[in-house]
């Protein structure tokens, strides 16, 4: 197989993820996913479907929810990426974190990354959010294990703890 | 992922021009990909028979809502995000809006675009009933310059539209002025969210002298998924407009449905359960109709 | 007595942080120097013989492993309880998808566009799809009349009923294939080297199973095959004895080319290509008095196990013994059988056949009702199984379960009378039918019959050097909470706190063979095995004089270190043992089936739209009596999630096969629910205590599934007075019941 010299069709492509300037040399149309994963070691974000149906490869791109196996690399570049692996201040989880591990949101955690990314994302444009925007903002993110329930206790608690009445 | 990226090329152009031009010099070589998220399952299922891309994902020119005194117009590089959030799109398309939101989860809405909705082409696309109903019209861009056409009859068969082969959609324009209609819509799927539709209505009416009782002055109705393209049903319309609405004719509304309509038995419905629904929303668009006399839909 | 300081509460998951920072490593965040990844080349067809496989000249074919059946070092079987299953099909196949011949290279990208230059031609033989076809016999494909195991289950004299009867009510009920859709796919890493053997690293549920597979494919010994669990991304049984085979085929790449070796499937291969619920078909014939009570009946319960034996003989054996419900049925006869067709053996998936014959049985007492003109509160109320009575099987009720008052707290808490009233007046207008349907039903925790006497489990408590606590079991965590239980049991037996008790990786290098994690036994049997290892732990600590009999915390971490610095190690091994009085006769089918029950009362209200025929639910209450909350958080999440997937069984999960294959192997076009379609789960539980399970616990990780299809198809029938007996009820399928019903 031809060694990696000869990979011509690549290219230096340049974003940040979590707060740090990174350039890898990737095929234009490799998946985000994969450039995450493979490229960067941030195996937080998930594949599974590579469909964009079960959210599970859900990241925040310029502050948006996004779905990074439906994303060529080179669309990427120069964009404002955050992870999973962004979202904790060293030892201090994120509020939603928090929040997943005390209301039981995360049981088997495959999807858990994506799931807490698009209640991030949620919480960023509703900081009040109603069970109903609950349900639409988290309806991209598909999980097996929950019932959903305990995802949504963890929301509102969330809510609540960035939002103190 | 059943594809090898290295077998394929996606360049990024700064500007339209060098789009258009690249579509000029080469056509039918490259694939335009606006937010991926149709182009892109093809891609990961190795479905995809393009093996040059090119990027239109975030040209200027394609962006922005334009308000004008006599109608709007979208970019076709509008995600249905930014047509959800857009307040004039809400306040005076809102057959748009919800189709917005209806279409794949909140991720999707922030990447899948309006042409690009248009150009795939699905004929259970979510907002191409809203556009037919709209009446909309397209601005087609190319290297030759730009021309306008209706969206009307812009799909020709199966995955099959006007747009040649150098051509992108630049912006689709819509009417202002529909306040005193009833703009109704419902999409039917196999569950809440994240469902292609079975099923999909948009319909636009209004009753003479905005009066309870009055005869049908004005009416649209689209339906998509039901066809190999979104229908206009332009016989329904003429069977009931000029006549007051009673539950006769929702019924002869109904039946009319499914003499126009094809829908087809596939993985995701049936032939009959199609024809039916289709029929049912039509007919309770036209008694919805009769009951608010077309005012504004809440 | 001191009260518990730690079951019952609801401590933190013990892996729960990895998981929502992203730090959990899955098998394919994983990688091995110099590793290559695998890909298998499967059938194209249902049946036949493989006449010529050919590799596309373009390809340097040097560059890759390739495995066949020839290449098996063993026997080519997926060794469970048959030993039918060819791990790579050798001249033959028998279902679309069968695995034929592997391929391994560095490039995945390049491996995947090799496997599609792999062509082989067959010579097809007639294949046979469905329960019928099979019963048909006009195809042979397995055995010598394509039965895979029968059961019979006889009490009383039903012969003699029938002339008794008021009514004698029939009906047939039909559940389809699902999916278990673990948002993780199956995946696995294996290596070889000559001294050490094979080792594998992989998301599943069952290491020793694994390792028994391991060993007779490649003819080595047990302490040369080592089996890790890591990180497992859902499994609800699909990864119970799937897993073996994508394990066996990486093993064979790893032998092959002498490089550790990935295989990890993408959706469409593991819809495809892996194991799903038995589909089913139950017909009940029923004498019934006036008053509603029933004489006895007819139960023949048949399941589809696809292409080759696997599980379907304990699926049967669960589904079987469910049929009758927590019904008191002074004669029965439940005849059980499993037939094979030509598509990828089925499997386990949670319930494992309980919720396919429960699904019969509730539907069919709301039949009843109908046909007697009883209400199906009454008929269930009037047939509850009481202490003292005995099931099918003859065992004997000996917990003071008090069933009609559980369903009337069930009743009130889902406000179901007066529901039920309003519903039926606002039914008369509009197109929105709003109905409300009940579930009553129990679940066997723990392996049948004999089962666990079988099993032998064992587990561990070993002395860490910090003077906390390690428990050795091969239970597996895939998000129900075995590590947080386990050790939750293993600090309050020890008198410890929670933080200073750990559990090991599931490595069957390191852990004893607790068994596998299934049939919802892991917090009640192995639960109880681990208090036993730590109360035994503590023995060894108090005959040694390094620890008083009245002591704290402090005093056993300070004993530990002592005994760990005197003597090395400090171990206790319990091994189960069958309790006295639970006997289970294997030949008759007769006996003390399960240690115990856990009781359930579902009620589900729902909402049909006559515009599009969409049924949703629309509030949900699942109240279940299961001996002991060790942990509220956990057990409330383990019922929710069971109710959603049971949802998703009966309005929204199909399989569309044809000839054998599933044409909707993407999770856009095979359904389950998001989070705008569930209603609000209202959950309830009872704790009535277990004497055979840790700290009076019973199992509940499938007890959720079995109730809620019935009860929403009960709901349907409320709201339309259509009665639908075949899951899943799409809106198509009501559609056509109601245009039928139209057209009479």
């Amino acid at each position: 197989m031809t060694d990696s010299s000869e990979h011509q069709g690549q290219c230096e492509i340049s974003f940040t993820v979590n707060g740090e300037a990174k350039t890898v040399r990737v095929y234009a149309m490799e998946r985000l996913l994969d450039v995450l994963r493979l490229e960067l070691g941030l195996t937080g974000t998930k594949e599974g479907c590579g469909e964009g149906e079960c959210g599970s490869c859900s990241v925040l791109m310029n502050g948006g929810l996004v779905n990074s196996c439906l994303i060529p690399a080179l669309q990427a570049a120069g964009s404002n990426l955050t992870t999973i692996e962004g979202l904790a201040e060293g030892p201090q989880l994120s509020a939603l974190q928090a929040a997943f591990l005390e209301c039981g949101g995360a049981q088997c955690g495959i999807c858990t990354p994506g799931m807490i990314l698009a209640s991030r994302q949620l919480l960023d444009k509703k900081t009040d959010p109603t069970l109903d925007d609950i349900r639409e903002g988290l309806s991209g993110n598909l999980c097996r294990c929950t019932g959903y329930m305990q995802i949504f206790d963890a929301v509102a608690e969330a809510a609540r703890r960035r939002n103190p009445a | 992922m059943r594809s090898n990226p290295a077998d394929y090329s996606l360049i990024a152009p700064a500007k339209l021009d060098e789009v258009v031009s690249l579509l000029a010099d080469e056509p039918g070589q490259w694939l335009p990909i606006a937010g991926g998220t149709d182009v892109m399952v093809q891609y990961a299922a190795g479905r995809l028979p393009a093996r040059k891309l090119v990027s239109i994902w975030n040209l200027a020119e394609l962006r922005g809502v334009e308000i004008l005194p006599d109608e709007i117009r979208i970019g076709a590089g509008c995600t249905y995000t930014e047509l959800r959030e857009h307040h004039g799109i809400a306040q005076e398309l809102p057959l748009l809006a919800s189709a917005a939101g209806w279409t794949g989860g909140i991720a999707n809405q922030n990447r899948g675009t309006l042409g690009g909705n248009i150009v795939n082409a699905s004929p259970a696309a979510d907002s191409l009933p809203a556009l037919l109903a709209y009446e909309a019209e397209l601005i087609l861009v190319s290297a030759r310059g730009e021309r306008r056409l209706p969206y009307l009859g812009f799909h020709t068969g199966y995955k099959k539209t006007k747009l040649a082969p150098d051509e992108l959609i630049r912006a689709i324009c819509l009417r202002r002025g529909l306040s005193g209609y009833l703009h109704y819509s419902r999409k039917v799927g196999a569950r809440n969210a994240q469902a292609i539709s079975k099923v999909c209505i948009a319909a636009l009416g209004r009753l003479r002298g905005g009066v309870i009782g009055g005869e049908i002055e004005d009416v649209r109705i689209a339906v998509g998924s039901v066809a190999p393209v979104p229908l206009r049903l332009t016989e329904v319309e003429r069977i009931v407009k000029g006549k007051p609405v009673d539950r006769e004719l929702a019924h002869l509304a109904r039946r009319a449905v499914a003499a126009r309509i094809q829908p087809i038995d596939d993985i995701r419905s049936t032939a009959r359960y199609r024809s039916e629904v289709a029929g049912n929303l039509v007919a309770e668009f036209i008694e919805q109709l009769g009951a608010t006399a077309g005012r504004p839909h809440e | 007595m001191t009260e518990e300081q730690i079951i019952g509460q609801s401590v933190p998951r013990k892996e729960g942080r990895d998981k929502v920072t992203g730090a959990a490593r899955y098998i394919d965040d994983m990688t091995m120097p110099g590793m290559l990844y695998g890909a298998t080349v499967r059938s194209q067809i249902s049946r036949g013989t493989i006449k010529n496989i050919a590799f596309d000249p373009q390809f340097d074919w040097s560059e890759f492993a390739i495995v066949t059946a020839k290449d098996i070092p063993g026997k080519n079987c997926v060794a469970l309880i048959g030993d039918d299953q060819p791990c790579l099909a050798d001249g033959r196949v028998n279902h679309p998808e069968e695995p034929i011949l592997l391929l391994a290279h560095s490039d995945p990208h390049f491996l995947r566009m090799a496997v599609d230059a792999v062509s082989i031609e067959y010579d097809r033989l007639p294949a046979i799809f469905t329960l019928e076809e099979s019963e048909e016999r006009s195809q042979i494909i397995w055995g010598t009349d394509n039965t895979f195991k029968t059961f019979l289950i006889a009490k009383g004299d039903v012969d003699q009923i029938w002339e008794k009867a008021d009514y004698i009510v029939e009906g047939e009920y039909t559940t389809g294939a699902q999916e278990q859709l673990y948002i993780e796919n199956n995946g696995v890493i294996a290596s070889f080297h000559d001294q050490h053997g094979i080792t594998v690293w992989g998301s599943l549920q069952c290491p020793y199973y694994v390792h028994k597979a391991l060993m007779t494919l490649c003819n080595l010994p047990a302490e040369k095959v080592r089996v890790v669990q890591v990180e497992t991304g859902g499994a609800f049984g699909g990864k119970e004895d799937y897993p073996s085979m994508i394990a066996a085929h990486a093993a064979l790449l790893a032998i092959k080319s002498g490089q550790p070796v990935k295989i990890v499937y993408d959706r469409m291969e593991d819809m495809t290509a892996t194991t799903k619920r038995h589909p089913s078909r139950t017909r009940h014939r029923t004498a019934v008095t006036k008053d509603g009570k029933i004489l006895g009946g007819e139960i023949d319960f048949t399941i589809d196990g696809g292409a080759y034996s696997t599980l379907s003989s304990v699926v049967l054996s669960r589904g079987t013994i469910h049929a009758g419900g927590s019904y008191d049925w002074p004669s029965v006869r439940i005849r059980g059988k499993a037939v094979a067709t030509n598509a990828p053996p089925h499997g386990a998936f949670r319930g494992f056949g309980a919720p396919q014959s429960l699904f019969a049985m509730e539907r069919h007492m709301d039949r009843i009702a109908q046909v007697v003109g009883i209400s199906p509160v009454e008929i269930r109320r009037r047939n509850f199984l009481k202490p003292g009575d005995r099931t099918t099987t003859e065992q004997t009720i000996r917990e003071e379960i008090d069933l009609g008052k559980l369903l009337d707290r069930a009743l009130v808490v889902s406000d179901y009378h007066a529901k039920k009233a309003r519903f039926s007046r606002e039914n008369e207008v509009g197109t929105i039918k709003k109905g409300v349907g009940i579930a009553a039903f129990l679940h066997g925790a723990g392996f049948t019959g004999s089962g666990e006497r079988y099993l032998a489990s064992v587990v561990g408590v070993e002395g860490c050097a910090d003077g906390g606590m390690r428990v050795l079991v091969s239970s597996t965590e895939f998000g129900q909470g075995t590590n947080t239980v386990l050790c939750q049991i293993a600090a309050e037996a020890l008198g410890l706190p929670y933080e200073d008790v750990r559990i090991a990786p599931a490595d069957t290098k390191r852990v004893p063979n607790s068994g596998p994690t299934v049939a919802s036994r892991t917090a009640m049997v192995v639960g109880s095995l681990v208090r036993s290892a730590c109360l035994g732990i503590k023995q060894t600590l108090m005959a040694s004089g390094m620890l008083p009999k009245s002591h704290s915390p402090e005093q056993l971490r300070a004993a530990c270190k002592a005994y760990l610095a005197a003597h090395g190690e400090l171990r206790s091994f319990a091994r189960y043992e069958a309790p006295e009085g639970v006997f289970w006769d294997d030949q008759k089918y007769r006996g003390e089936a399960y240690a115990c029950f856990a009781w359930a009362i579902y009620v589900a209200e729902v909402a049909v739209d006559l515009t599009t025929y969409r049924a949703s639910v629309e509030d949900f209450v699942a109240l279940q009596e299961i001996g002991r909350v060790l942990h509220p958080i956990l057990a409330k999440g383990q019922i929710a999630g069971g109710v959603a997937q049971g949802i998703g069984f009966a309005l929204y999960e199909k399989v569309a096969w044809k000839n054998g294959r599933m044409q909707n192997g993407q999770m856009t076009n095979y359904i389950m629910p998001t989070s705008a379609d569930l209603p609000p789960i209202r959950v309830f539980f009872e704790e009535m205590g277990n004497v055979h399970g840790a700290y009076g616990a019973k199992g509940i990780g499938e007890l959720p599934i079995d109730g809620p299809a019935p009860a929403i198809v009960n709901a349907i029938g409320d709201a339309l007075g259509t009665h639908f007996a075949s899951i899943p009820l799409l809106p198509e399928d009501i559609f056509e019941a109601v245009a039928a019903d139209r057209e009479q």
